[in-house]
C-alpha cells in the first residue's frame, strides 16, 4: 500500500517536472494530464473515492480541452476522422456506465436509512450527537462546513478565489487588446 | 448607447436592496438557519448583477467599483486564513474554533459558536466580491468587440 502510494507520488513529481521543462506544448498537457490522473488514482487508495471521481471528470474534460487548444494554437488541428470507431467508443462508454450503476444501485443506502444507522463509528452519528454541544452552531450543516471540516471550506474558497484571479488575468488582457470598453474599465482599477 | 425598458429598470431598482438585505441575513444567521458563507454571497452579488443586467455596466460599476469588489474578495480570504491561523495560535490547531471554547455564547441565538459567523462573514464578502468581478468582465467581454450586444439580444426577446 505504502510503496504503491509512494511509487504513484514519484510518477506524479516526475510528471510534473516533465511537464514543466518539456520543449513541445502538447507533451507538456499530456504530462500535466498524468499528473492529475496520479492524484485520481491515489485518492482511491487514500479510500476517497467521490474525490477520485470529481478528479478524473476535471482532468478528462480539462485534458480534452486543452489538448484541442494546444492542437489549435499550433495550427496542426484535430483530424475529423471517419465516425465509426467514434460511435463504437461512445457506446462502449454507455454499456460500460450502465453496467457500474447497474453493480452499484443495490448497495446504495435506502432512502430514509440513513448510513449511521448501519456503521455505527460513521461520522455523521457524531456531528449529529455532539455538534450543537461542540460547536455550538444550531445549523449543523454550518457547523460541518465551518468547524469540523474548515479546512474543506478554506480550500474551496481557494479555488474561487484562483478561479476568479484567472478569469480576471485572461479576460482583463483579452480586454486590453480588443474591446473598446474594457479600456475604461481598466483605468479605474 | 441603446434603451432599456422602463418597466426593467424600475422594478429592478426596487428589487434589488431586498434581495441585498436577504443576502446579509443569510450569511448572518448562517449558523442558526438554513444558509451561510457561499449562498449569501452569491445572492449579494446577485443584486449587483440585477443592476448589471437591467441598467448597464456602467451603473453597476459605480455602486460596487471594480477596485473595491476586488479588495472585498481578498479582504475576504485574508479573514479566512487570519481566523484560521489564530486558531493555530489559540486552539492548538489550524482553523480551531478558539472563539467558542473562549467565549461559549448561548447556543440558538446571534452571537453564539464562535469563529463560524466570523468566517460565514468573511466567505460571504469574499464570493460577493469575486462572483461580481466574474460576471462583470465576462459582460464586458464579448466576442466581436460589442460589449452591449449580449445585452441588446436580451431585450429584443
Amino acid at each position: 500500500m505504502t510503496v504503491l502510494l509512494l511509487s504513484l507520488l514519484l510518477f506524479m513529481i516526475i510528471a510534473a517536472v516533465i511537464a514543466l521543462y518539456t520543449e513541445e506544448l502538447i507533451s507538456a498537457v499530456i504530462a500535466a494530464g498524468a499528473v492529475g490522473f496520479g492524484s485520481s488514482a491515489v485518492f482511491l487508495l487514500l479510500r476517497a473515492p467521490d474525490l477520485a471521481i470529481t478528479q478524473i471528470v476535471v482532468e478528462v474534460i480539462a485534458l480534452v480541452l486543452l489538448i484541442r487548444t494546444t492542437l489549435h494554437l499550433s495550427g496542426r488541428g484535430v483530424g475529423e476522422g471517419p465516425s465509426g470507431p467514434r460511435v463504437r467508443a461512445a457506446g462502449l462508454f454507455c454499456l460500460a456506465v450502465l453496467v457500474s450503476v447497474l453493480f452499484a444501485l443495490p448497495r446504495l443506502p435506502r432512502f430514509g436509512e440513513p448510513v449511521m444507522d448501519r456503521i455505527a463509528a460513521a461520522p455523521s452519528g457524531f456531528y449529529l450527537e455532539r455538534g450543537l454541544e461542540l460547536t455550538g452552531s444550531a445549523n449543523l450543516v454550518t457547523a460541518i462546513l465551518l468547524d469540523f471540516r474548515a479546512y474543506d471550506t478554506l480550500g474551496e474558497a481557494t479555488i474561487i478565489f484562483t478561479a476568479v484571479l484567472g478569469a480576471l488575468t485572461l479576460l482583463s488582457r483579452k480586454c486590453l487588446t480588443s474591446c473598446p470598453a474594457g479600456r475604461e474599465e481598466e483605468g479605474e482599477r | 448607447m441603446m434603451t432599456r425598458s422602463l418597466i426593467v429598470q424600475r422594478i429592478s431598482r426596487w428589487l434589488a436592496p431586498f434581495i441585498f438585505i436577504y443576502g446579509l441575513q443569510v450569511i448572518l444567521y448562517g449558523h442558526l438557519s438554513p444558509g451561510g458563507g457561499f449562498p449569501g454571497g452569491v445572492i449579494l452579488a446577485s443584486a449587483f448583477i440585477l443592476i448589471l443586467i437591467s441598467r448597464g455596466k456602467e451603473e453597476a460599476g459605480r455602486r460596487l467599483p471594480l477596485s473595491r469588489a476586488g479588495r472585498f474578495d481578498n479582504t475576504g480570504a485574508l479573514v479566512f486564513l487570519a481566523v484560521g491561523l489564530l486558531g493555530f495560535v489559540l486552539g492548538g490547531s489550524f482553523l480551531a474554533n478558539f472563539l467558542q471554547r473562549l467565549f461559549p455564547g448561548r447556543p440558538f441565538s446571534l452571537l453564539s459558536s464562535g469563529t463560524i459567523p466570523v468566517n460565514n462573514l468573511a466567505i460571504g464578502l469574499k464570493i460577493w466580491g469575486g462572483i461580481f468581478l466574474a460576471v462583470l468582465f465576462l459582460s464586458v467581454l464579448r466576442v466581436g468587440g460589442d460589449p452591449d450586444r449580449g445585452l441588446k439580444t436580451m431585450e429584443e426577446e
